[in-house]
């Protein structure tokens, strides 16, 4: 008999593999633990489990006991308990393991039930993968493959079912290519709580559906694209454009809250074509909002900085670089820096340098909105903590810059550097901006760019590598995805240079070299290296900040300090 | 929803015989049939209110039973079994001479209004094949004759009206 290992553990046996699973795992998880594959289309691990798709069968079996004595029954030919397999296949997705499960998956039975399945699935199923955007991402086309007969027995007439109805503002929905797994449905009521999926009609017209005079247009919507198995659910944006199987994939974060959910960016030859969640799941499962997929059309916008200025004029980046020494120079004492939310680690780190070398004061700015209790909180800035952690500020940032433009009208400081904060957005005056020449380090055009003294064009996080800490203090990197711009320098590049123009000693401008720097100079990253760090991020020691009020509420895998809490609630 | 002060006082009971409120769904749409005829537009959206769930929820279930009907019908239902027994002696026949008889075609409500015929699965008298069911009462071994004969009772009593 297999002896269980852990209390909370339970050994199973699948197709002659041993291995010892958590309590409440069911059979499609504990068989991917071995590498053994049980197709399936409606079990999605962050969903409720209905088995309805019936692709998950597999073959069971318990240990034999005499049922009188409750004595292990053996198998004389083996010397080894009798395992007394159920003669009917089973859903492996509904099915949890218990002590002594055996599990077959490569039995005739099981691969009958596969095909048997795949069969029904493909009789109403329009066949159309030539101009099906899931081609290459499709469940169903692989099962076909391995599973399907490969000709047709059914000469009968296939259903006709709506072919491209708007579910909503983002979703085109193809009925014909729906294999009713319900998916979409559970996803919409149990995760986006946005219940208005749903089947009408039965058997084979069963229909997806939104009801009548309602739209799917949560901010969570293209989750149900993402999941669907089949090219049922589209993206409306992305939907013919591109071949999935010629996109480039670059692990990434997505910048629009403090979340930091894991995304994807799909590009071809330099342009991004998609952007879908990567599962983390101590962050964001395997969601995102849609308001973060389409952020990668700022890379393109028209409104782009691709020129470095001085005063206006088109320049060179060396004599812009001398420009802002001679600035320093001529200021000394009476520069200040404003960092920014949406830089990374990195870039935070070396604008920390930045203030140090002139002796300038730092500020931030922060962003606020409503948190929607899942995957965007109430921080819209990506790297508040980063700033803190890299010491480039010592407390929360608030929205607008008053103690910078007091020291302005004090005239105490003449040169402000900006790194892509709009200085007029953050409450600065006309009278205080037009006492002060700005350096701005920007991707693009704001009010700031016009007037400043020197502008240097920087890149979005979709061209650079970085890290950002999100509201977990966990530090998660992301990597470039497509190159710059014509025209723009990497922001550690010219942050570098600017450090060395105040004086500073000239550090790494790679990130990866840059790390050794940061590990160096900040404790609590002093075992960091960016090569190192997980897929799924490292939790920072969040001690030396917890008493700071920050402004996120509840969100999927967070949860606010007990005292920001009582004080939202008070 | 226009229903009756006795069909809204039924509702509010059955709904207490469930531990919970989702199960009285079916109930409800039987209810709302009977006193209305149909279930119109509305139904899904008013049901989904009163027992606290979506209206997709409630229209899954209304579409999912044929026995539902979306639009109005005659003053009375005609239901012919098509199933294999019924079909075999007759049933095809039984069916055509109804809708000869009121000039309709299945699922339509006949142009004087009196009557909407069906071709159903099965009504569970087989020995007595072909049956037709006209609203609650049960017609057996009904060849195309009898047919005839059930509707000119009906517009007999049509006329008297
Ligand atoms: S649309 Fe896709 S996810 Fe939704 S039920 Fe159909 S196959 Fe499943
Ligand atoms: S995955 Fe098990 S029944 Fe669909
Ligand atoms: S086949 Fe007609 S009643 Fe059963």
């Amino acid at each position: 008999m297999i002896a269980t290992a852990k209390p909370d553990l339970v050994t199973v046996n699948i197709d002659g593999q041993e291995i010892a699973v958590p309590k409440g795992t069911n059979v499609i998880e504990a068989a991917r633990l071995v590498n053994v594959d049980v197709p399936h289309y409606c079990y999605h691990p962050k969903l409720t489990i209905v088995g309805n798709c019936r692709m998950c069968l597999i073959e069971m079996g318990m240990p034999a006991v005499d049922p009188a004595t409750k004595a292990p029954v053996m198998d004389p030919a083996t010397g080894k308990q009798k395992i007394n397999w159920i003669p009917r296949p089973q859903i492996g997705c509904g099915t949890n393991v218990s002590p002594g499960l055996h599990v077959r998956t490569t039995t005739p039975m099981v691969k009958d039930a596969r095909e048997g399945v795949m069969e029904f699935l493909l009789i109403n199923h329009p066949l159309d993968c030539p101009i099906c955007d899931q081609a290459g991402e499709c469940k169903l086309q692989e099962q076909a493959t391995g599973y399907g007969r490969g000709y047709s027995r059914f000469i009968e007439d296939k259903n006709v079912k709506p072919k491209r109805t708007q579910l909503g503002p983002r979703v085109t929905l193809d009925d014909e290519r729906c294999i009713l797994c319900s998916r979409c449905i559970r996803f919409s009521k149990e995760i986006a709580r946005d219940d208005v999926l749903g089947f009408v009609d039965r058997g084979s017209y069963s229909t997806l559906t939104c009801f009548p005079g309602k739209k799917l247009e949560n901010n969570y919507s293209l989750n149900t694209v993402d999941i669907c198995p089949v090219g049922a659910l589209t993206s409306t944006d992305f939907r013919f454009k591109m071949r999935v199987w010629f996109l480039k994939q670059t692990n990434a974060i997505d910048t629009e809250s403090s979340v930091g959910a894991n995304t994807v960016v799909w590009s071809r030859e330099g342009t991004i074509y998609r952007i879908t969640p990567r599962r983390n799941d101590e962050v964001n499962d395997t969601w995102m909002a849609d308001s973060g997929r389409v952020l990668f059309k700022a890379v393109q916008a028209p409104d782009r900085l691709s020129a470095v200025k001085i005063n206006g004029t088109d320049s060179a980046f060396d004599i812009a670089i001398n420009a802002a020494a001679e600035l320093f120079k001529a200021n000394a004492g009476a520069v200040a820096v404003v960092g920014s939310g949406r830089s990374t680690v990195e870039e935070q780190f070396l604008a920390k340098q930045l203030a140090t070398a002139l002796k300038a004061p730092t500020y931030l700015v922060s962003r606020v909105g409503e948190g929607d209790k899942l995957l965007v909180s109430a921080d819209r800035n990506p790297n508040v903590r980063g700033a803190l952690v890299t010491g480039l500020i010592p407390t929360l940032p608030s929205a607008e810059l008053v103690d910078l433009g007091a020291q302005i009208d004090a005239g105490k400081i003449k040169v402000v550097v900006t790194l892509g904060e709009d200085l007029a957005a953050a409450g600065l005056n006309a009278g205080q901006l037009a006492k002060i020449s700005v350096i701005v380090l920007g991707t693009h055009a704001n009010s700031m760019a016009g007037g400043a003294a020197v502008v240097f064009p920087t890149l979005t996080a979709f061209e650079k590598s970085g890290t950002f800490v999100n509201q977990q203090f966990r530090i998660q990197k992301f990597l470039k995805a497509v190159p710059p711009i014509a025209g723009a320098t990497d922001d550690l590049i010219v942050l570098a240079k600017l450090v060395g123009a105040a004086g500073g000693a000239m550090l790494p401008t790679e990130v990866y070299a840059l790390w050794k720097s940061i590990a160096a100079a900040v404790p609590a990253l002093a075992t960091t290296t960016f090569a190192n760090l997980p897929e799924t991020g490292q939790l920072l020691d969040a001690t030396p900040f917890l008493a700071l009020p920050f402004v996120e509420g509840e969100t999927l895998h967070y949860k606010p300090a007990q005292h920001v809490v009582a004080a939202a609630n008070a | 929803m226009n229903l009756k002060a006795e069909t809204l006082s039924k509702i509010d009971e059955v709904i207490t015989h469930y531990p919970v409120k989702r199960s009285a769904t079916l109930p409800l749409l039987h209810l709302i049939q009977e006193d209305i005829g149909h279930l119109p537009p509305e139904t899904s959206e008013w049901v989904a209110a009163k027992l606290e769930l979506e209206p997709i929820n409630v229209l899954e279930v209304i579409t999912f039973y044929p026995m539902f009907r979306q639009k109005p019908i005659g003053r009375r239902h005609i239901k012919v079994c098509r199933t294999l027994s019924c079909a075999l002696v007759g049933g095809y026949k039984t069916c055509a001479t109804f809708e000869a008889e009121f000039k309709t075609h299945l699922g339509e409500v006949s142009p004087d209004g009196e009557v909407t015929v069906d071709f159903v699965e099965c009504l569970a008298s087989c020995g007595t094949a072909p049956v037709v069911l006209i609203d609650d009462e049960l017609h057996e071994k009904v060849d195309a004759a009898k047919a005839k004969q059930l509707s000119d009772q009906i517009k007999a009593e049509a006329k008297k009206r």
